[in-house]
């Protein structure tokens, strides 16, 4: 817990109360044990109380159990990764204990089910233990035959009473979870709730509060990545879409089918990722931009019919949720291993659009402008989230829907004459017209994945396909050059410039802000699009001695992770170098600057 | 929808359905396939905007280009999950399906079962000449054992699936089996598949005069075979009798299977739509969106 600084002492028997700005929780058991349903709790009500939260957290890809944990990061200030180590462990089991002691800091205090752990002798020392027969207390406080349910609220009560939280908002937050079920499952769970509130935490020595976060002038509201990126989908006027299920893509599909219906929509469960993809090309060319998407596997099925769409410029929305490869690799960990494949994963030149959302919040926008390229250039657009940003809470503000919301019906108004491919069109670009659009001429379009000539007829022409294919390139060349130049975060010129993509945003703008704290010339730069890349990087590179590319993904056979090759093919500048890790979790902050020095050593 | 309802239209003629120029070898089977399609058009007085063409790869899936109406020539085997993703998002349409028997049942094998098994309402016309044609004479899945293909040099050994059993247990509501050598059923069989409400499944025998020629003589009447016509007896809605009919493959028997009526997929998606428009009645998109972010607070 960062600034303990003002202690008000209180009457002696009570605990210490410190006055925090910022506590990183992290919460360890086994998957069934509703891990992550504390965290939400947590996070959501940090969202209400206008604090920042960020949360990290890792489940096993088996539904019958296995570790998991959940990890909290609350602020008043601003915060931008969930933490590299943690103030407070919860710790359920003896391999929660084992397996997390080592992210405690220094001083922290550990928080274990005296019911299934054994503390470490020498660890007593370095951190603060104590110890609540948690499994027992559940028990006891909601009948025997709750069993291990029901201890992750009890938990929820231990937390909320060491941080002094609000306990009237998380009772109002428990009810709204519960709401539709027995009222006696929401009883059952609040009397858990206040047997962990009310449990004498008689050797913590200290309660923590919150220093009163500064006051926003919007809204807060708290979700994951999926849901952000999924409700943008529906923001972005999107009404069909079809797809395979598969973690961590899954939530946004069951979403999806969920809210569809509202707007008379459709979100089929297709047969396999070919099938998903087809069903949402046979949508867009309906005539409004459709969504389909999985994580590694599934994108590589969807690729021969990518290229078709890229072939037919029909528009269409591919969402990626990165997971561990390749194969079925780590589903549940996150890398950023697919970039290739987003970008250059299709036979023939098929130049396709791939965005990378680079916070929960950015999710949300990124669907839209996604939707938005893909309609005006008619394209298919490729959207690279990762598990990580898939599965963290952030809060956000509240977007103005009205405003964002969109209407993308097809427009089926006759036209007189029509040709889809027209080579003489601005940029290259094509419009389509719909199928059951009146066209005067009695010419009537095809959309082919063969080459074709300007009405959409094969045609094997040398010339033609020249023309054609560099029409394809020209339209996301057009869209490079409007793409917003990114911003530098940290000063534009300096020693090391750290660039990175996706999810990583936080961490190296975190280890960027750590680092020049101690007086290290350090800015960071994160790329949304990654193809086509916007004009501009090569100034921005100018500006450092160094470019260091930070990945989540391995170096490869020359020493690159994906996003560095691409750069340095297109910049062939040999300053732009790799920092990699395939450990398939979340880059702390203090392995980033440990790595930016081994490289600047190395670089000596 | 389109704006062109003023106007009595008159029915298309043929020169204006028309498009390319067929590019199939003389004799094709197909081009009576396309001919009837022509025909069934007129007879329905379906103009240009109100259908769309569907077709994968192959021969036989070249259909759209020679079609003067909106269509799609997409990727080999997955005409149907495109076709079922304009059938469920514009219902105004009415989608006809063309293809091959290799990408029906081979590399579309499983987009053929789901699709049937979902009632996905629209048509499907298998041209189904027992070989690869646009590849130049390889067994394809409906070959009979014996065939001597150029991946069979000495005759092709597994068992060929049979289209209409699989159509039927997958799940498909209207199954026929029609020839090229019959005009006058092929049309009928179109008709009635387009009068069906779901999956309206047609195999249709369409010789390759170039790879396999000869290979459907026995149903030819022309060529000294006979036409078996399913008995007027025979009850489409029963599906082991359909089942049993459907044994034998060539020659076999040409008509209506099998026909029930059970809600299609665009129905079965409507029925669930239809409860959460009365709660959404009025409200604006974003109004709706906005009750999510609301609990989101
Ligand atoms: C993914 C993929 N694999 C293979 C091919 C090559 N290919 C094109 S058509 C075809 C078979 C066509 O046979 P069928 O579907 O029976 O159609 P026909 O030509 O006989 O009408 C094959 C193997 C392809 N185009 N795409
Ligand atoms: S190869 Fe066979 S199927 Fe293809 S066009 Fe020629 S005759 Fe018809
Ligand atoms: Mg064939």
């Amino acid at each position: 817990m960062s600034d303990s600084s003002t202690a008000d002492e209180v009457v002696s028997e009570k605990p210490k109360v410190s006055k925090i700005h910022e506590a990183v929780i992290r919460i360890a058991g086994n998957s069934q044990d509703g891990i992550q349903s504390i965290g939400g709790f947590l996070a959501r009500l940090a969202g209400r109380s206008e604090q920042e939260v960020m949360t990290f957290m890792t489940i096993p890809s088996t539904i019958s159990g296995g570790p998991s944990i959940f990890q909290v990061r609350l602020s008043s200030g601003e915060v931008l990764s969930s933490g590299d180590e943690a103030d407070v462990l919860m710790a359920f089991y003896q391999h929660s204990y084992d397996n997390h002691v080592d992210f405690v800091k220094e001083g922290g205090v550990i928080l274990y089910d005296t019911s299934h752990v054994e503390p470490r002798e020498d660890l007593q020392e370095k951190f603060r233990h104590i110890g609540c027969p948690i499994s027992s207390l559940t028990v006891e406080a909601i009948g025997g035959t709750a069993k291990d349910k029901g201890k992750n609220i009890f938990a929820l009560g231990l937390v909320a009473r060491m941080f002094d939280l609000d306990s009237t908002r998380i009772e109002g937050l428990i009810t709204e979870r519960f709401k539709g079920k027995p009222e006696s499952v929401t009883e059952t769970a609040l009397s858990a709730f206040h047997a962990g509130h009310g449990y004498p935490l008689t050797t913590l020595a200290e309660i923590y509060e919150f220093e009163d976060p500064k006051a926003r002038d919007t809204e807060q509201v708290v979700c994951t990545g999926n849901e952000a990126l999924a409700y943008g989908i529906l923001a972005a006027g999107v009404r069909y879409g079809a797809a395979y299920p598969i973690t961590p893509w899954s939530d946004i599909m069951e979403l999806l089918r969920r809210e569809l219906p509202k707007y008379n929509g459709i979100f089929v469960q297709a047969e396999d990722e070919i099938a998903a993809v087809s069903i949402a090309i046979g949508a867009s060319w309906g005539g409004r931009c459709a969504v389909t998407g999985s994580s590694g596997p599934g994108i590589a099925l969807k690729s021969e019919a990518i290229g078709w769409a890229v072939m037919a410029e029909i528009p269409l929305l591919v969402i990626d949720v990165q997971r561990g490869g390749p194969s079925t690799g780590m589903p549940t960990n996150v890398e950023q291993s697919d970039l290739n494949i987003a970008c250059f994963g299709g036979h023939g030149d098929s130049p396709r659009v791939v965005i990378a959302p680079s916070s929960v919040e950015d999710c949300f926008y990124t669907a839209i402008e996604a939707v938005n390229i893909a309609r005006k250039y008619s394209t298919p657009v490729i959207i690279l989230t990762d598990q990580a940003i898939a599965t963290r809470i952030e809060a956000f503000g509240m977007p103005n829907l009205k405003e964002v919301c969109q209407d993308i019906s097809p427009d089926l108004s006759p036209r007189d004459d029509h040709k889809p491919y027209d080579l003489s069109s601005a940029d290259g670009i094509t419009q389509h017209v719909a199928p059951g659009t009146f066209i005067k001429s009695g010419k009537y379009p095809v959309v082919t994945g063969l080459e074709h000539n300007e009405m959409g007829h094969p045609s094997g022409s040398p010339k033609m396909h020249t023309d054609m294919t560099a029409k394809r390139r020209s339209k996301l060349q057009a869209l490079g050059r409007e793409l917003p130049k990114p911003e530098v975060f940290g000063p534009e010129e300096g020693n090391v410039l750290m660039v990175g993509w996706g999810s990583t945003q936080g961490s190296l703008r975190e280890a960027t802000e750590r680092a020049r704290k101690t007086g290290d010339s350090i800015s960071s730069l994160t790329i949304r699009h990654i193809n086509p890349l916007p004009e501009g990087l090569e100034d921005i590179f100018s500006g450092f001695n160094h470019v260091f590319v930070v990945e989540n993904n391995d170096e490869n056979l020359y020493g690159y992770g994906q996003l560095c090759a691409l750069l340095r093919a297109r910049y062939c500048d040999k300053k732009i170098q790799g920092i990699n890790k395939a450990d398939a979790l979340t880059w702390r902050v203090k392995d980033v600057l440990d790595r930016v020095k081994s490289k600047l050593e190395e670089n000596k | 929808m389109s704006a062109t309802a003023e106007v009595e239209r008159k029915p298309l003629t043929k020169k204006e359905l028309a498009a390319d120029k067929p590019t199939w070898c003389p004799g094709c089977g197909d081009f009576s396939v396309l001919a009837l399609y022509f025909k069934l058009l007129q007879n329905r007085g379906l103009h240009h905007e109100k259908f769309a063409t569907v077709a994968g790869i192959g021969c036989s899936s070249r259909f759209p280009y020679f079609v003067q109406a909106h269509g799609a020539h997409y990727i080999h085997g997955r005409a149907l999950p495109f076709a079922t993703g304009i059938a469920v998002s514009r219902q105004d349409l009415d989608v006809f399906v063309f293809g091959g028997d290799g990408d029906a049942f081979s590399i579309g094998g499983n987009h053929f079962n789901h699709c049937a098994r979902k009632n996905v309402n629209l048509t499907y016309c298998v041209m189904d000449n027992n070989v690869y044609g646009l590849t130049k004479k390889q067994t394809s899945p409906t070959s009979p054992i014996g065939f001597k293909s150029k991946t069979d040099m000495w005759g092709a050994i597994d068992k060929p699936i049979n289209p209409m059993q699989q159509a039927i247990s997958a799940g498909a509501t209207f199954v026929a089996r029609t020839t090229h050598t019959n005009p006058k059923h092929l049309l009928s069989m179109m008709e009635a598949a387009m009068d069906h409400k779901g999956f309206a499944f047609i195999e249709c025998l369409s010789e390759c005069t170039e790879f396999y020629d000869g290979a459907f003589d026995s149903s030819n009447p022309r060529k000294g075979g006979e036409f078996k016509e399913i008995s007027e007896d025979h009850d489409p809605t029963d599906e082991n009798a359909a089942y049993a009919l459907a044994e034998e493959l060539v020659p076999g028997y040409f008509g209506v299977y099998y026909q029930i009526s059970r809600p299609t997929k665009q129905d079965k998606e409507a029925e669930v739509n239809s409860k959460f428009l009365e709660k959404t009645k009025g409200m604006e998109d974003w109004e709706i969106l906005q009750q999510n972010f609301n609990k989101m607070k």
